[in-house]
């Protein structure tokens, strides 16, 4: 009985080492393993075997049926392997060929700039707010500490509807109407759109774009306005960039400064982007004029604060290193497809 | 403002620094320099030589061969000048050496043009004689110079010399850029007190000292100002015996690096008072002032008047004149008349030095289109303080320099001058302001260097009149600031309550759209908000539209830019236009920008600014593909409610047939469609345009960032397909209000599958399909639950002549 057994086992094993197909290896189990199967068979012949002899050989028919079961399985991952393994290999594409896209639409220079922005101010606890563009001559100069007879309000710079209409020249007029709301402290950046007179080239565009800032509270100094602005332009330009604030004059601010970064492009050594000073000039910002918050109902024995305001068109053409502001207004698609 | 150094340095005698040092103090204390230029640049090795004998060249009729004595050696130089002569001094380049520039005035060269010893002609050469553009400059700023040719020194000047140094040259220009507020900046003294106080060097003005004839001034003048709103003060002074003659070099070198050409004495002592003193001076040939008197007035509208540039000016009665006892004599402020204009026989001057109303004279200046130096300088508001001294300086010089004598006294009109401004002084406060500690006496020192006098026991600043800047505390704080150092002043951060930091809900949604539509490979265009008032025809607005109702701009740059858009579309188009010029092939671009409602005309409060989401697109893609943006957006926003569309938008500018208004939630919010093919005519698109504009206040409106879940279905869904024939005129908007109205609560959603005309589908009719899925909430459906909604809505659609295919 055990040579039967081991006489079929070996044969088993033989015909599955030979075998080279799935198929081949499900015929073997059929042979061997199946209801009419050889082992099945043997199983059939134990009415022949003595009482006491039984279980010995069950267990020895068992074992024989496992051995070849797991040879079986064995032999089967092999081959299931060897089929994938083949049909990946015919299956083998030019990852070089053209992607296929969503062709995603694309923003406009200006708006990954002023986003960039506001993230930067959002983070520090600004508000984003907007003011009308169509404006009085109150919000955009007299509120502003600007008289009736500052050159700033000259028909050259500013487009006028009637005597008390106009387009707003900068954002600061939003700096009166957040004042005006009664609420403080504040802390808020006013991006929009502004208006001047100046005729399209290169450099101009009668409509551009701000993005103004004030903050109002107790005990605020220049010295948080150097901070504040110091650490913008270096979420803005990069850690390495160096700031430097000189005296300047606006008239709704005072002490005045324009804030000048190190030039990205050469790092302050002196290039033609930066015309050769190793500086480029970024913003105007300063105390908010005693006058101003008066006008805007407040006390500035109690408050203090600080303004600035910085043009987008200018962030977005130096960042970008675009030479051209027109390009900005054309929309053509192969420009706004670079951002 | 363009000055030398040189002329900075006469007031600050112990200034030392270099020209980068220089610019950069200046600039941190506020006197902003834009740029420098030193005279002698590319200038070397260039020396006094006397041309000691000329012989022709043998092999060259133009050329000669000239002996030069440089001093310690003679040279041989061939030249082809023509000016030349045995004796005459000459700038001499020698060998190894450099020249800025050609000899024929062109551009400058950024390295200049290096001069080596040669051979011209076979003859030796050993170094190159100059003239005054090859050394930088031009006869403009030395009109001693000949015209084409070597320049030649004055005898006096010693062979051997730096002629750079003789010609004035080693020295630096420096251009600033002065604050309008800085009135007293416009001047060369009130630079040099800035360059004082900024190197902490004493300041030495000039000191002015008249020495005068004896005579009386009444006895040859008198002034009447008639209109004394507008001059605040007018100083007269005459000098006679006038001998007009060039005026000496110091003074045409200081005048020519400031860009002003010399002219002679007279001229060259007016303009350089003037940039002394920032105080423009006048002079006029007393013997043409009719009556010796001057009467300042308005001129009378439509008054005509010759200035001294021979032109004739059109007056206003705005207008200030200075006029003699008969007749107009100049523009107050602005340019002197012909008639009264200096010439070379002039025998008696009358200085005027005024000021004016500032406003005033920029108003005229632009109204005649005339600004001048002059004009300027008064419309900046000046000091009338400074009128006194700088007529009096401009004496002083007439007489020093030989040019003629001073009468006695001076004819002095004058307003009653603001006082000086008294400020108080808070050192604590400053600190507060500022963030710093700076002590009290580092802050006298400071005002000090300024001339702004401390009143102890008043506790007060007296600020000198011609800093009508200062006025309150934060004004001295800067002053504090501007010396203390800005770079010196920490830098902190506000640490008062904390705020949260947030977009406006607007901007929020308005973020929102930008990330859905890019999504649907649409890109951000950036439109101008003015346009042309021709934009309606373009696009067949009619005549009675409110659209046409737009805000005009008084002083446009042109009739293109001249009305506030009323409908965001013509910015959009002419996008597209533009890219389809450029044969850009499927183009979809967006743009977020407001249109300009007026109230009412004229305007008498500010216009509704509405914000559009306008998108637009041509190539691939159709009206479905601009309808499934818009549904998805609103999907996107919170906007959950039904979206309709109704044809029946009346949009001039839009396909009869292929448009619609969008309406949510029984409202219209937008409108969609595909461009009329006469106004793609208009903008030149010859391919179909599709255009989509959503009004974002009422999108805002409708929008919420607000979830809830509704937990996802548990028991099974059914679903019923349909298939019909249907009428053409009926929509598939009405099939689906009678589907919603019809399928009951079990109804969850339905989708057309199928919709086909043609061939097989009898005319008129076109054949569709829909899928249409029940389900209930808490049960699985039994077919009659699906059977009976079922029958209620093909009736439903039978009713409205559909046909049901089997």
């Amino acid at each position: 009985m055990k040579e039967r057994l081991e006489q079929i086992k070996a044969e088993a094993l033989k015909k599955i080492q030979d075998s080279d197909a799935l198929d081949k290896l499900n015929e073997i189990r059929v042979n061997y393993l199946g209801k009419k199967g050889e082992l099945t068979a043997v199983l059939k012949g134990m009415k022949d075997v003595a009482e006491k002899d039984r279980p010995k050989v069950g267990q020895m028919v068992n074992e024989t049926r496992q051995e070849i079961e797991s040879v079986l399985e064995e032999a089967k991952a092999r081959m299931e392997r060897a089929v994938l393994e083949s049909r990946m290999k015919n299956e083998t594409i030019d990852v070089t060929l053209p992607a296929k896209k969503k062709n995603m639409g694309h923003r406009h220079p200006n708006t990954i700039a002023l986003e960039e922005v506001e993230r930067i101010f959002i983070g520090m606890g600004y508000e984003v707010v907007e003011g009308p563009e169509v404006e009085t001559d109150y919000y955009n100069f007299e509120a502003l500490n600007i008289p009736a007879d500052h050159p700033a309000k000259d028909e050259q710079d500013t487009f006028y509807i009637n005597g008390d209409f106009l387009l707003r020249t900068q954002t600061s007029g939003t700096q009166v109407h957040e004042m005006e709301k009664g609420k403080l402290p504040i802390r808020m950046i006013a991006p929009g759109r502004v208006f001047r007179s100046d005729e399209v080239d290169a450099t101009h565009s009668p409509s551009f774009h701000q993005v103004e800032g004030l903050v109002i509270d107790k005990h605020i100094t220049f010295a948080d306005l150097k901070g504040t602005l110091t650490e913008f332009a270096r979420e803005l330009f990069g850690e390495e960039t160096k700031v430097k604030f000189r005296p300047h004059h606006f008239n709704f601010t005072e002490p005045s400064a324009e804030m000048d970064v190190s030039c990205f492009k050469c790092g302050g050594k002196g290039c033609r982007f930066c015309k050769g000073s190793g500086w480029i000039e970024i913003l105007g910002c300063g105390m908010v004029h005693p006058n101003v918050l008066t006008m805007s109902g407040i006390d500035p024995e109690k408050y203090s604060g600080f303004a600035f305001g910085v043009g987008l068109e200018r962030i977005a053409l130096l960042k970008y290193e675009i030479d051209d502001m027109r390009l900005l207004y054309e929309n053509d698609i192969r420009f706004l497809k670079q951002f | 403002m363009n000055t030398a150094l040189s002329w900075i340095k006469a007031y600050v005698p112990e200034l030392e620094c270099s020209d980068q040092e220089y610019c950069d103090a200046m600039t941190l204390t506020g006197t902003k320099v834009e740029n420098y230029e030193r005279l002698d640049k590319n200038l070397e090795k260039i020396v006094v030589g006397r041309i000691e004998k000329i012989e022709k060249h043998p092999d060259a009729d133009k050329l000669i061969v000239c002996q030069v004595n440089i001093g310690n050696q003679v040279i041989q130089i061939v030249t082809g000048a023509p000016n030349v002569k045995e004796g005459d001094k000459v700038p001499v380049v020698l060998d190894g050496g450099k020249v800025a520039g050609g000899h024929d005035g062109g551009p400058l060269p950024e390295n200049g043009i290096a001069i080596k010893a040669g051979k011209l002609r076979g003859v030796e050469s050993n170094g190159m004689m100059c003239s005054i553009e090859e050394l930088g400059s031009d006869r403009n700023m030395y009109p001693d110079a000949p015209e084409m040719g070597i320049y030649i020194f004055p005898d006096h000047v010693q062979v051997g010399a730096d002629a750079v140094e003789v010609l004035g040259l080693r020295d630096t220009v420096f251009e600033y850029e002065i604050t309008s507020n800085r009135v007293d900046c416009y001047s060369v003294l009130g630079i040099a007190r800035e360059a004082a106080a900024t190197f902490r060097k004493p300041f030495v003005p000039p000191v002015v000292k008249v020495k005068e004839n004896g005579e009386n001034i009444n006895d040859y003048v008198s002034v009447e100002v008639q209109d004394t709103d507008l001059c605040t003060r007018y100083c007269a002074r005459v000098c006679t015996n006038i001998k007009i003659a060039p005026s000496p070099e110091w003074m045409q070198r200081r005048l020519a690096a400031s860009g002003i050409r010399p002219i002679n004495n007279l001229v060259d002592i007016t303009n350089y008072v003037m940039e002394e003193y920032g105080q423009p001076m006048h002079a006029f040939d007393l013997d043409t002032v009719a009556g010796h008197k001057i009467i300042v007035r308005r001129a009378k509208d439509g008054d005509e008047f010759q200035t001294l540039d021979e032109q004739i000016r059109k007056l206003d009665k705005d207008i200030l004149m200075i006029c003699d006892a008969e007749k107009e004599i100049g523009i107050a402020g602005i340019m002197g008349g012909e008639n009264s204009k200096i010439t070379d026989d002039v025998k008696t001057v009358l200085f005027e030095a005024a000021t004016f109303n500032g406003a005033n004279i920029r108003k005229s200046a632009k109204r005649l289109g005339l600004r001048t130096d002059a004009s300027g300088k008064f419309e900046k508001g000046l000091d009338p303080h400074n009128a006194e001294a700088a007529i009096n300086r401009a004496c002083q010089l007439i007489q020093e320099l030989g040019c003629g004598d001073v009468v006695s006294g001076m004819v002095d009109v004058c307003q009653p001058m603001k006082e000086e401004a008294r400020i108080k002084f808070e050192p604590d406060r400053i600190n507060d302001l500022l963030g710093t500690e700076v002590s009290v006496n580092d802050m006298l020192d400071i005002f000090k260097m300024l001339d702004i006098r401390y009143e102890e026991d008043a506790g007060e600043l007296i600020a000198p009149t011609y800093r009508q800047d200062l006025g309150c505390c934060a004004d001295i704080a800067e002053e504090v600031a501007r010396f203390y150092g800005y770079d010196k002043i920490s830098t902190t951060l506000p640490n008062g309550e904390a705020t949260a930091g947030k977009l406006s809900y607007k901007l929020r949604i308005e973020q929102k759209a930008r990330d859905i539509v890019e999504y649907y490979g649409f890109s951000q265009g950036m439109c101008y908000s003015f346009e042309s008032p021709k934009v309606f025809d373009k696009l067949l607005i009619p005549e009675d539209s409110p659209l046409r109702n737009a805000i005009v701009i008084a002083n446009p740059l042109g009739e293109d830019f001249s009305i506030m858009r009323t409908i965001s579309l013509n910015g959009m188009l002419t996008s597209l236009a533009t890219n389809y010029n450029r044969r850009n092939k499927d183009v979809r671009l967006y743009e977020l920008g407001n249109i300009y409602l007026p109230h009412q005309f004229p305007l008498t409060e500010l216009p509704e600014e509405r914000m559009q989401l306008t998108l637009g697109m041509y190539g691939e893609g159709d009206f479905y593909t601009m309808k499934g943006v818009i549904e998805e957006f609103f999907d996107c926003v919170g906007m959950k409610k039904k979206t309709s569309y109704d044809p029946k938008a009346e949009k001039s500018f839009l396909h009869p047939g292929r448009m619609a208004n969008i309406i949510y939630d029984g409202e219209v919010v937008g409108y969609l469609g595909e461009v009329h093919p006469i106004v793609c005519s208009n903008y030149d698109i010859s391919a179909r345009v599709y255009i989509a504009v959503l009004d974002m206040p009422l999108i805002t409106k409708n929008a919420t960032f607000d979830r809830k879940y509704e937990g996802i279905a548990k028991y099974p869904a059914v679903t019923r397909d349909i298939s019909m024939v249907v009428p053409k005129n009926i929509m598939a908007g009405q099939i689906e209000a009678m589907i919603e109205q019809r399928g009951g609560k079990l109804l969850e959603s339905y989708q057309l599958f199928d919709i086909y005309e043609g061939e097989q589908i009898k005319e008129g009719y076109k054949s569709m399909a829909y899928s249409i899925v029940f389900r209930a909430k808490d049960r699985t459906l039994e077919e009659n639950d699906v059977t009976s909604a079922m029958k209620k809505i093909l009736n439903g659609l039978e009713s409205i002549g559909i046909e049901l295919r089997q």
